[in-house]
């Protein structure tokens, strides 16, 4: 059985997998899926076990065991029997790891995506956000904490627009 | 990457891990006092989301504690008793009016957020990964109660009075931040934690900075080193009381 097909087969189910979980929406916003938020880390095949490596969001996130039974659950249902679903804090998540499809969508969705991460973390100032309805910088922030963790609230100076900003982390 | 520690190292770290988490657990639980009672719906939201973040990095100290000794962090932070938590006086004294929960909190969050920052380069992976992850969240404190602290030092003369008054009641307590554990001396020559006396530093021209130059609010006050970290004030008993008291009810509730 050693061969050429042997790695073909792995590798179209691991693009299965991949695909399932990019099925799985982030439970908080929909609209996106977890792995458009870049939380699904790795994902390996060995033997009958599939082994899923995810990165939370934030720490304390009360989604957090939603998502890991959403990730065994999405896996099962493709008649794997043995999941395992690891999290690991290495390298730490950023908002940086949503990808650009998916910013377009939050954004649709009327939730301004996360400005640059960058690396100066502490700093007493808020990051630049646009207006997702009318793309202007002329923007208050309301509340440094909103619905979830995730997200700030602002009003647009310019349309006049209340709307959430996704955290820069 | 991670040393491996030798028997002193494992006990030191393990008593720092359990004083970081609890400083957390019970700051959490005096934010989350105000829910349903903050001046403003969004801040009622944002102490709230506070508190959640300071449970996860309490969290996560404790899942670091857990592999070095095999604790369950549940039963760790709800079944000891008062004597038995070595949270700092700081955190636990009532949650007092907004002004003193603004001032205490943005005092925490700045020394959180340096130590933070500092311990991201411990030569202990676990412990720099778990820093790298919480640093991200303690940013978004510190500008929320910074700006509070701001607002209300430059308000009104009544919030002016009472944000000043808090910072005199407070700052004394501020020292035992900056205590260290019994062994902590060796692990910060291994590089597994960082210095505090470094951090107290950092931490001191940043409060000048903020609380004198930019709030005008008068820093008259010194702050001692308290008792050690053993030793707490008569309002922890009843707090744990109320926090631990679903835990202790129902002792093998799982899921709900």
């Amino acid at each position: 059985m050693e061969k050429d097909g042997e790695p073909s087969t792995i590798d179209h189910q691991l693009s299965t997998i991949w695909a399932a979980l990019a099925q799985v929406p982030d439970p908080e916003i929909p609209v996106v899926s977890i792995v458009d938020m870049g939380m699904v880390r790795d994902v390996q095949i060995d033997g009958e076990r599939v082994s899923v490596t995810f990165t939370p969001t934030f720490s304390g996130c009360p989604a957090l065991h939603v998502i890991r039974q959403s990730i065994e659950d999405a896996v099962r249902a493709l008649g794997v029997q043995d999941v395992e679903v690891r999290s690991t804090l290495t390298p730490p998540w950023t908002t940086d790891w949503i990808n650009a499809d998916a910013r377009e969508r939050l954004r649709q969705y009327g939730i301004a995506p996360p400005a640059p991460a960058g690396e100066g973390l502490i700093t007493l100032e808020a990051e630049p956000t646009r207006c997702p309805r009318c793309g202007s910088f002329d923007v208050n922030l309301t509340a440094s904490f909103g619905s979830t963790l995730c997200k700030r609230l602002y009003v647009c100076g310019s349309c006049k627009e209340p709307f959430e900003g996704f955290k820069s982390v | 990457m991670s040393a491996a520690l030798n028997e002193s190292q494992r006990e030191a770290l393990i008593r720092k891990l359990t004083a970081l988490a609890d400083d957390e657990i019970i700051l959490a639980h005096r934010d989350g006092e105000w829910t349903g009672h903050a001046p403003i719906l969004e801040e009622d939201i944002a102490l709230a989301n506070i508190a959640q973040d300071e449970l996860g990095h309490a969290l996560l100290y404790l899942g670091l504690r857990s592999e070095l000794d095999g604790s369950d962090p549940d039963r760790v932070a709800m079944f000891r008793k008062a004597a038995e938590y070595t949270n700092t006086r700081l955190v636990e004294l009532p949650k007092g009016d907004w002004a003193t929960t603004m001032v205490r909190q943005f005092l925490y969050d700045a020394y959180e957020a340096l130590w933070l920052e500092a311990a991201a380069q411990s030569t202990y992976a676990p412990l720099a990964e778990v820093a790298q992850k919480a640093l991200r969240e303690e940013k978004f404190h510190l500008q929320h109660t910074a700006l509070w602290v701001e607002r209300l030092a430059l308000g009104t003369e009544e919030s002016q009075r009472r944000t000043q008054k808090a910072l005199e009641e407070l700052w004394p307590y501020t020292a035992q931040l900056f205590q260290t554990v019994e062994g902590e001396a060796e692990l910060v020559e291994a590089g597994i934690l960082p210095d505090i006396a470094a951090v107290r530093v950092r931490w001191e021209a940043l409060m000048v900075r903020h609380l004198q130059d930019k709030c005008a609010l008068r820093m008259s006050r010194e702050a001692f080193p308290g008792p050690s970290r053993e030793n707490h004030t008569e309002h922890l008993a009843p707090l744990l009381a109320t926090m631990q008291k679903v835990a202790r009810e129902v002792p093998n509730a799982e899921v709900w």
